[in-house]
């Protein structure tokens, strides 16, 4: 069930990276990647390990800074600003391998993803427990004590507080069993019709060409392909790389 | 051979060894003419009972490989054998000291010694009655397992109540005579030791009190935790009151002796509690805390001594403060801005670096014309209106200790703190969630320098003079360990750790050459039982004790009251 509903073409998108050019030291992960995604959507990128999929992800979160290239923001240059800046911006990072902060419960995790509102969360911590209603069973637990696939709803959870208008996710199904993986979807396209973006990272590429409206693929620091999900989805060589295809 | 058998004869000789150790270093000697229980016990005599109960306390207890719980009969029994072999190393000890003569290389191996191991009873007698006596010491050391808990807790803590009570002779007395309960001083003392009736009776009175403590102290609590909210408020402020009022005549009670060493754990708490938001809150490892302590010493020391050699406006000392916290607020700026970069081991390694390059410089000729080099700053006033005696010096140190205590209380819970939690578990995550890390950890630096000056400059006009020697690597090593013993970020910690690191050396001087082994011996001790420290800090405990029960959890953890309980699963 590929999504067909595109929104909104054509219009300025809310996302846009240009060129992006980014090192680990001497090393060029990123060689000049450029994507959009546009209000609403949700967008994927795909590729195989060690693709710079986090990097990019990093880039525009600013956790790790581009050498050269732009990242725009509703059409400002972000790609210059501390990452506790572009979380205010609307900007929210669910990074890879669950980084909870496992000595401290779920509920001041949750805490923790609203810091950079002043305003009152209650809301927003319901809102959250009714995406993963575990989470409100486990309010008062370590979020270290927690099971992988309850540490990944945390930190979709946290990154949720943030009331951001674009969710970075990285890898939400990692590590986790089919069953969980199609939930973690599920909500994935909960919170899209909830009003939020999403530019999903996944090694999953088969369910997050499902999930998507349009993705890109990744590799070595270059986008080689972008299209429709469906598109990609039915791409020979996407099948043959990424959807385990002879 | 059966495992607990070897076990309990393996750990018997190490405590003969521990026995043979403090003989011949001399303080089963130096300790024969202090009186544990006047007329019956030396505190020669009981150190190698207390020994082989610890030994005996080991022998009977549960075995981690192959896992063994030895019970009843056969707990008591391998406790005797123990404690027994224990008594077998100290009689051929007492028997190689008697027979060969090695005085001449180990000065303490002489007759005097086997004649106070054997109880001055002679060989035959005397081997005897060590065997037996160790080995009851052991058999009552293993049956500390056997019994109920709640009651071995009571005796242990009777016990050692009553010992520690017999040992600081001197100042119980003074703060009986303070108090004007000098007739007690006749019943509980005598010869500098406790009185047979004395000892029995701190120990029935300690031993009681814990044991009511711990049969009814959770149904006390919980009786107060079920009271409606405003009859709890108004027992809280009942507590405080009485509390503070304590506090305000404590000097008078304890008198002027004792007050200094109160002044002096008050200066470590501030210490405590300032390098606690670095390192307990922040999670930032400062070794070179002690630079602020220094600052915050000379700067006061400049400002308000006459005898300052360059620059000397002779403010009063309240009238510098303010001054001085500016000038360590900056220092501390300009010591976190370079290392912000820095994590763990390089952060520890480049801060160690700062704190002996303040001393360095306040040491240097470069500096000596404002500071005064080697021959340091004389006559710094006392805090006017206080005086320098240490019973009212201390006013000024417990002001700023509740000031700090109520500072970090509150930062603790607030905002800040949470920032700071998160930077400490993962930096980048915590930037990511919006928490501006460079601005935090600024501000841990900058509000632990302000603590550790204050301490400082209370510290000059305390001891009137300032000289770099003062300021050495040991002070930040000891804030560090007070807060290490006491529990890392846990306030109430930080109170008990340098009661304990701090006091307990004072109160120990009376044994002065042993003094650091017997400090050394209790740390040591302490970490083994306790690593996350006296009062730990709820998430500390939890994960130094992953496995324990998970009721634990739920206990009262004093100082803390931001969560729910924790479940583990
Ligand atoms: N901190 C780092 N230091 C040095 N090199 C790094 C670092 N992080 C990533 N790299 C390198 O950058 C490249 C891209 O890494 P990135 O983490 O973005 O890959 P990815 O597409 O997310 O892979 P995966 O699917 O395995 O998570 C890799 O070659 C990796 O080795
Ligand atoms: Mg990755």
């Amino acid at each position: 069930m590929t999504r067909t509903d595109t929104p909104a073409a054509g219009a300025q998108p809310l996302l846009e990276l240009t060129d992006l050019h980014v090192y680990y030291g001497n090393i060029e992960a990123l060689k000049g990647v450029s994507l959009t995604v546009g209000r609403g959507e949700v967008v994927t990128l795909i590729g195989s390990n060690g693709a710079g999929k986090s990097t990019t992800l990093r880039a525009i979160s600013g956790t790790h800074k581009p050498r050269s290239g732009t990242i725009k923001f509703e059409g400002r240059e972000i790609q210059h600003l501390p990452a506790h800046e572009v979380v205010t911006f609307g900007i929210a990072h669910s990074p890879e391998g669950r980084k909870v902060f496992s000595r401290m419960t779920v509920f001041e995790n949750l805490q923790m993803g609203a810091f950079s509102r002043r305003e009152k969360i209650d809301d927003d911590i319901t809102r959250v427990f009714d995406l993963f209603p575990r989470l409100r069973e486990r309010r008062s637990q370590k979020a270290g004590t927690m099971s992988g696939g309850e540490q990944q709803m945390l930190a979709m959870g946290r990154a949720l507080m943030a009331h951001p208008t674009i969710l970075l996710l990285d890898e939400p199904s990692m590590g986790l069993s089919p069953i969980l993986t199609e939930q973690i979807f599920k909500i994935i396209a909960e919170i899209n019709e909830q009003g939020t973006t999403v530019l999903l990272v996944e090694q999953n590429a088969l369910m997050a060409l499902h999930a998507a409206h349009r993705g890109y693929v990744i590799q070595t620091g270059k986008i080689l392909l972008a299209d429709t999900a469906a598109n990609l989805a039915a791409n020979e060589q996407v099948r043959q790389a990424y959807l385990g295809e002879i | 051979m059966d495992p607990l058998m070897r076990r309990a004869i393996i750990t018997g000789l190490l405590g003969g060894a521990a026995v043979i150790h403090i003989g011949l270093i001399g303080m089963i000697d130096a300790f024969q003419s202090r009186d544990t229980i006047a007329d019956v016990l030396t505190l020669g005599a009981l150190l190698p009972i207390l020994i082989a109960l610890l030994i005996g306390w080991r022998s009977g207890g549960p075995m981690r490989a192959p896992h063994i719980i030895p019970t009843g009969r056969r707990a008591v029994a391998l406790g005797a054998l123990g404690g027994g072999t224990t008594g077998l190393v100290i009689t051929a000890l007492a028997l190689f000291t008697t027979t060969i003569d090695v005085r001449w290389i180990l000065s303490n191996a002489s007759p005097s010694l086997a004649e106070e191991l054997w109880y001055g009873q002679g060989a035959a007698l005397g081997s005897v009655l060590v065997i037996v006596v160790s080995a009851a010491a052991g058999a009552a050391g293993a049956a500390l397992h056997v019994i109920p808990g709640t009651i071995a807790r009571a005796l242990t803590v009777g016990g050692i109540t009553a010992i520690l009570v017999a040992l600081m002779e001197p100042f119980v007395v003074a703060v009986l005579r303070n108090i004007g309960l000098r007739f007690l001083e006749g019943i509980f003392y005598a010869q500098g030791g406790l009185t047979l009736i004395g000892f029995v009776l701190v120990f029935a009175i300690t031993a009681a009190g814990t044991y009511a403590w711990a049969t009814r102290g959770r149904e006390t609590k919980q009786r107060v935790a079920a009271m409606p909210p405003d009859r709890r408020r108004t027992g809280k402020l009942v507590v405080y009151f009485v509390l503070t009022a304590f506090l305000l005549v404590l000097p008078q009670i304890v008198g002027s002796r004792l007050s200094e060493v109160v002044g002096t754990v008050g200066l470590y708490i501030l210490l405590g509690l300032g390098l606690n938001i670095v390192v307990g809150f922040a999670g930032l490892l400062d070794l070179g805390y002690v630079a602020f302590y220094a600052v915050g010493a000379y700067t006061t020391a400049v400002l308000t001594s006459a005898a300052s050699p360059a620059f000397s406006p002779e403010l009063p000392f309240f009238g510098a403060l303010p001054f001085v916290i500016v000038a360590a607020m900056l220092i501390g700026l300009m010591v976190g801005t370079p290392v912000l970069r820095l994590r763990g081991d390089y952060l520890a390694i480049v801060t160690l670096g700062f704190g002996e390059i303040a001393r360095i410089l306040f040491l240097s000729a470069w500096a000596q014309p404002l500071v005064g080099g080697a021959q340091g700053i004389l006559s710094v006033p006392p805090p006017i209106p206080f005086g320098r005696d240490p019973q009212s010096i201390y006013y000024p140190i417990l002001f700023f200790c509740i000031l700090a205590a109520v500072a970090a209380r509150s930062l603790q819970g607030s905002r800040v703190g949470r920032a700071w939690n998160a930077m400490r578990e993962d930096e980048s995550v915590a930037e990511a969630t919006g928490i501006n890390t460079v601005t935090y950890k600024l501000l841990a630096f900058g509000l632990g320098a302000a603590f550790g000056c204050i301490s400082g400059a209370l510290f000059a006009t305390k001891i009137g003079t300032v000289f770099p020697v003062s300021f050495d690597l040991l002070v930040s090593i000891n804030a560090l360990a007070l807060i290490i013993l006491g529990g890392m970020g846990n306030i109430a910690g930080v109170i008990v750790g340098a009661l304990v690191l701090v006091g307990l050396p004072e109160l120990l001087r009376e044994f002065s050459e042993f003094r650091l082994l017997i400090y050394g011996m209790v740390l040591v001790t302490m970490m083994l039982l306790r690593p996350e420290g006296l009062l730990p800090s709820r998430s500390r405990r939890a994960e130094l004790h992953e496995r324990e029960d998970a009721e634990d959890q739920y206990e009262d953890e004093a100082g803390e009251e931001t969560g729910q309980p924790v479940v583990t699963t």
